[in-house]
């Protein structure tokens, strides 16, 4: 794994940089963390889960992205930091 | 002249008798371009002064600098309208012992006229002052060196305060007349290089919209007035500062043209887009108890049918004769309503005091139709909620709520409802709009207060509406 | 129809809150080629999860001949889009190499049928077989014309008045309506002249296109107002609606209105008036 970024610092979105870990770490910042920083870990988590990534570490900047902007945004960062696509070639 | 009043500040201040624990009060007209608090504040400070309480009509971003003299026990006590940024920010976390009280305006006006908010030496900026007193928010001079317009939030304080500072940047012959405050109430004028950075007026809380959002919900807030049946001629409506209610200003002139209606006033801060309607016969007089932009401040020094009014006379919920009681429509903008229809207005979802409550509690309950105009949803950010983070204005004062999502009408207003629904919008129960919102970003967890009270939310009778805690990192 | 660019989340949150009838999510020319990753992910999360009510879904996928293109079927296909607009269409083959893509997808996911085709001209090839695009396949639901590469190809530049699309325009909307398929005109991108824009949707109108394309919310309302018949045109419609009812009622074959008997095209317009007013949400489906 390398270290990959994917999202931008825009209204609505997250930017998630992946890199080699030991165990799943997510540093998160975001504008919403008192309300919603537990939930967007969990989403973060699960969706790397779900790709079988157990190793990372995550830096996420939230700026109020809904969960299916952080599950894209990380799947994104997450391909590209394995070169493993979700998609048929 | 020989019995001139002109001394320096720190003069002044030694001839005012203030003492540690007295109350000492400011007005916000320059908003974020404000110096005179920082300035007499400084001033005190060095002097100093203990154990202060300061009665504002709103602090802003630019009173960062009271952080340190609240640190030092300068100040000890703080009422305002309002509070933004780093000041805000540090109160909510605990900075301060005592609570700051929040007043609306009309509520300060009242507070201070009834002798509840005793104020013992008001320091109150102008833009032009003679040696005697008499003061404006504009100067017909050629030095003039900045203007704010109405000097409204500072009328009761120069009224009713035990002892009154004027501090001008402009210091013209006698007589500056017509003034705004008369000398008749002022016990010193002090000159210093500026009071206030006037193209900071409009900054802040006021936005032009070309936000597709704003622009959607302003078109829908007209709509409901044009369907209200208040919209007659003779009308009289006040709208707030946010993107959306200036911009409803825009598409509501259109249907007056249209249907050949003239409103009879307009109230409030005043602002760019209700001058050029007064200008075109559109609005017969403007009634202004604070100028929200430049255009609006020179229209009130140039035009007689621009008048300024006092807090008192604006919005106090006492005095049946305030202007607020006249008022037909209103448009407001809210952080949050909840399903009750209570509105926030002070309190972000974060917790941290970031807001006004301006004229909320007073438009709202004394007009005939108010409405709250505010987008489902602010990124990630509820503005519809089960119940409001911090209650400011009583749901049983707020008639309709526009979101994009769809148009909630008070079920104690049905009549409303029903002239809506036949005029083709979409009316939505409030309760659908919160679950709309949580099932588009889920459930917010609850917020981390801790249980030290930062701030009384007191209603405009002089009660208390409601407490602020502590907010835990 | 509205374009929302497929990497922008902000936007695709909310895009259907100003009430277009449909959206399209762009993945091709909005989107950076390093990009195309990210916004493929963002799109398909965004279709699984957002419900933008009965807007339809439309999304604009990379040509084929990409790296991108395949990828872009599969992500959207599994997502439940509801149409796919091919960007730069030229043949029927085009086509029916798009509705093989779509069917693998479909088949492995078992929903086979489900999703439609829009396909874009965007050259002077592609007006030239506008019929035999519109015909490629019974997936076709419409074709679109995209303005700036057909002007381009042409060798023209785009002006005002459009004189140089003139027959673009009216091949396609003879190319649909043969095809019994739904035209959509090109955008216009100079969002503070709304005088030309409003010229624009009423010559395209005329010409018979079923929609605009568009690429912010404040077209929207100039397209709806065009577009909705007048409340002349409802009422004149309503009175032929009501008398082929009486005519069915009575079992007549003969319809007529104040005494004149009134011909199939009157009838079928008049239906089309009463489906753009119910569209437009002048009237309701009650009423008709």
């Amino acid at each position: 794994m390398k270290e990959a970024v994917a999202g931008t610092l825009e209204s609505g979105d997250i930017m998630v940089t992946i890199g080699p870990g030991d165990g799943l770490q997510v540093n998160l910042q975001s504008s919403v963390a008192a309300q919603f920083g537990r939930q967007i870990k969990a989403v973060i988590t699960e969706t790397l889960e779900g790709l079988g990534i157990h190793d990372a570490h995550v830096e996420a900047v939230d700026k109020g992205a809904l969960d299916c902007t952080i599950r894209a945004r990380v799947t994104a960062a997450a391909v590209r930091a394995t070169g493993k696509d979700v998609w048929k070639d | 002249m020989r019995n001139s009043k002109l001394v320096t500040l720190e003069e002044a201040i030694k001839r005012s008798g203030l003492k540690d624990g007295m109350t000492i009060s400011f007005h916000h007209h320059f908003r974020g371009g404000d110096k005179v608090v920082n300035l007499v504040v400084d001033k005190l400070a060095q002097m100093g002064f203990k154990d202060l309480k300061l009665a504002a009509s709103s602090l802003s971003d630019v009173h960062a600098p009271l952080i340190d003299h609240i640190k030092n026990g300068v100040i000890t006590g703080i009422s305002t309208s309002g509070l933004r940024g780093a000041l805000a920010d540090a109160i909510s976390h605990g900075l301060m012992k005592e609570p700051v009280v929040f007043r609306s305006h009309g509520g300060r006006g009242s507070a201070i006229a009834s002798g509840e908010l005793k104020i013992d030496v008001a320091f109150l900026g102008a833009s032009s002052a003679d040696e005697l007193g008499n003061a404006c928010g504009y100067s017909r001079s050629e030095n003039a060196k900045s203007i704010c317009g109405s000097l409204g939030y500072a009328l009761p304080d120069a009224r009713y305060a035990k002892h009154v500072v004027v501090i001008t940047d402009d210091l013209v012959p006698y007589p500056n007349m017509p003034m705004s405050i008369s000398a008749a109430d002022v016990e010193s004028v002090v000159v210093v290089d500026s009071v206030g950075d006037s193209s900071k007026i409009a900054a802040g809380a006021i936005r032009d919209s070309k936000n597709p959002r704003d622009i959607l919900l302003a078109k829908q807030a007209a709509k409901v007035i044009i369907n209200s049946g208040y919209f007659e001629d003779g009308f009289s409506i006040q709208t707030g500062t946010g993107g959306a209610s200036l911009a409803a200003v825009k598409y509501i002139r259109e249907e007056m043209i249209n249907r050949g209606i003239k409103a009879s006033f307009a109230l409030g801060g005043i602002t760019a887009h209700m001058v050029k309607l007064h200008e075109e016969g559109l609005i017969g007089k403007l009634i202004d108890v604070q100028s929200f932009d430049k255009v609006a401040a020179e229209s009130i020094k140039n035009d007689p049918t621009h008048q300024e009014v006092s807090a008192v006379e604006y919005a106090s919920g006492q005095h049946l004769g305030s202007a607020t009681h006249a008022l037909d429509i209103v448009i407001l903008s809210a952080l949050e309503v909840d399903t009750q229809f209570n509105v926030n207005v002070l309190v972000g979802s974060d917790g941290i005091i970031r807001g006004a409550i301006g004229g909320h509690q007073d438009t709202a309950a004394d007009s005939a139709l108010s409405i709250i105009v505010c987008p489902l949803l602010r990124g990630r950010i509820p503005c519809v909620v089960p119940k409001v983070t911090t209650l400011i204005t009583p749901g049983k004062s707020v008639d309709v709520v526009v979101t994009e999502y769809g148009i909630a009408v008070n079920p104690g207003r049905p009549e409303i409802a029903e002239k809506l629904k036949a005029a083709g919008l979409n009316i939505v129960d409030i309760k659908d709009l919160a679950a709309k919102a949580s099932s588009i970003i889920g459930q917010p967890d609850a917020l981390p207060f801790g249980d030290k009270v930062v701030g009384v939310v007191m209603n405009r009778d002089g009660s208390v509406l409601d407490k602020i805690y502590n907010i835990v990192e | 129809m509205m374009f929302v660019p497929g990497n922008n989340p902000g936007m695709m949150a909310d895009a259907h809150i100003y009430g277009p009838d449909s959206i399209m999510l762009d993945l091709e020319d909005s989107v950076t080629m390093a990009e195309k990753d990210a916004a493929r992910l963002l799109v398909h999360n965004a279709l699984k999860t957002i419900d933008y009510g009965n807007t339809e879904m439309v999304v604009r996928i990379n040509p084929l001949n990409t790296p991108y293109g395949k990828k872009d079927v599969e992500a959207v296909v599994k997502a439940g889009v509801h149409v796919i607009r091919m960007p730069k269409t030229e043949t029927a083959d085009e086509v029916r190499e798009l509705e093989a893509e779509i069917l693998k997808v479909e088949t492995e996911i078992g929903r086979v049928g489900e999703t439609k085709i829009m396909a874009a001209i965007e050259s002077a090839l592609g007006i030239v077989n506008a019929y035999a695009i519109a015909t490629a396949s019974p997936r076709m639901m419409g074709i679109a014309l995209g303005a700036e590469d057909y002007s381009a190809n042409l060798k023209t530049n785009r002006t005002p008045g459009g004189a140089e699309l003139l027959l673009a325009r009216e091949q396609i909307v003879v190319a649909a309506r043969a095809a019994g398929i739904c035209c959509f005109d090109t955008v216009y991108s100079n969002l503070d002249d709304m005088e030309t824009f409003r010229k624009e949707v009423e010559l395209i109108k005329t010409l018979g296109f079923d929609g605009k394309s568009i690429i912010n919310p404040r077209q929207i309302e100039v397209v709806n107002s065009v577009f909705t018949p007048t409340e002349k045109e409802i009422t004149k419609a309503r009175a032929v609606v009501a008398a082929i009812k009486e005519a069915q009622a009575k079992g007549s074959g003969v319809i007529a209105v104040n005494g004149k008997m009134v011909d199939r095209p009157v009838v079928l317009r008049a239906e089309r008036t009463i489906a753009l007013a119910v569209a437009a949400g002048v009237i309701s489906e009650e009423e008709v």
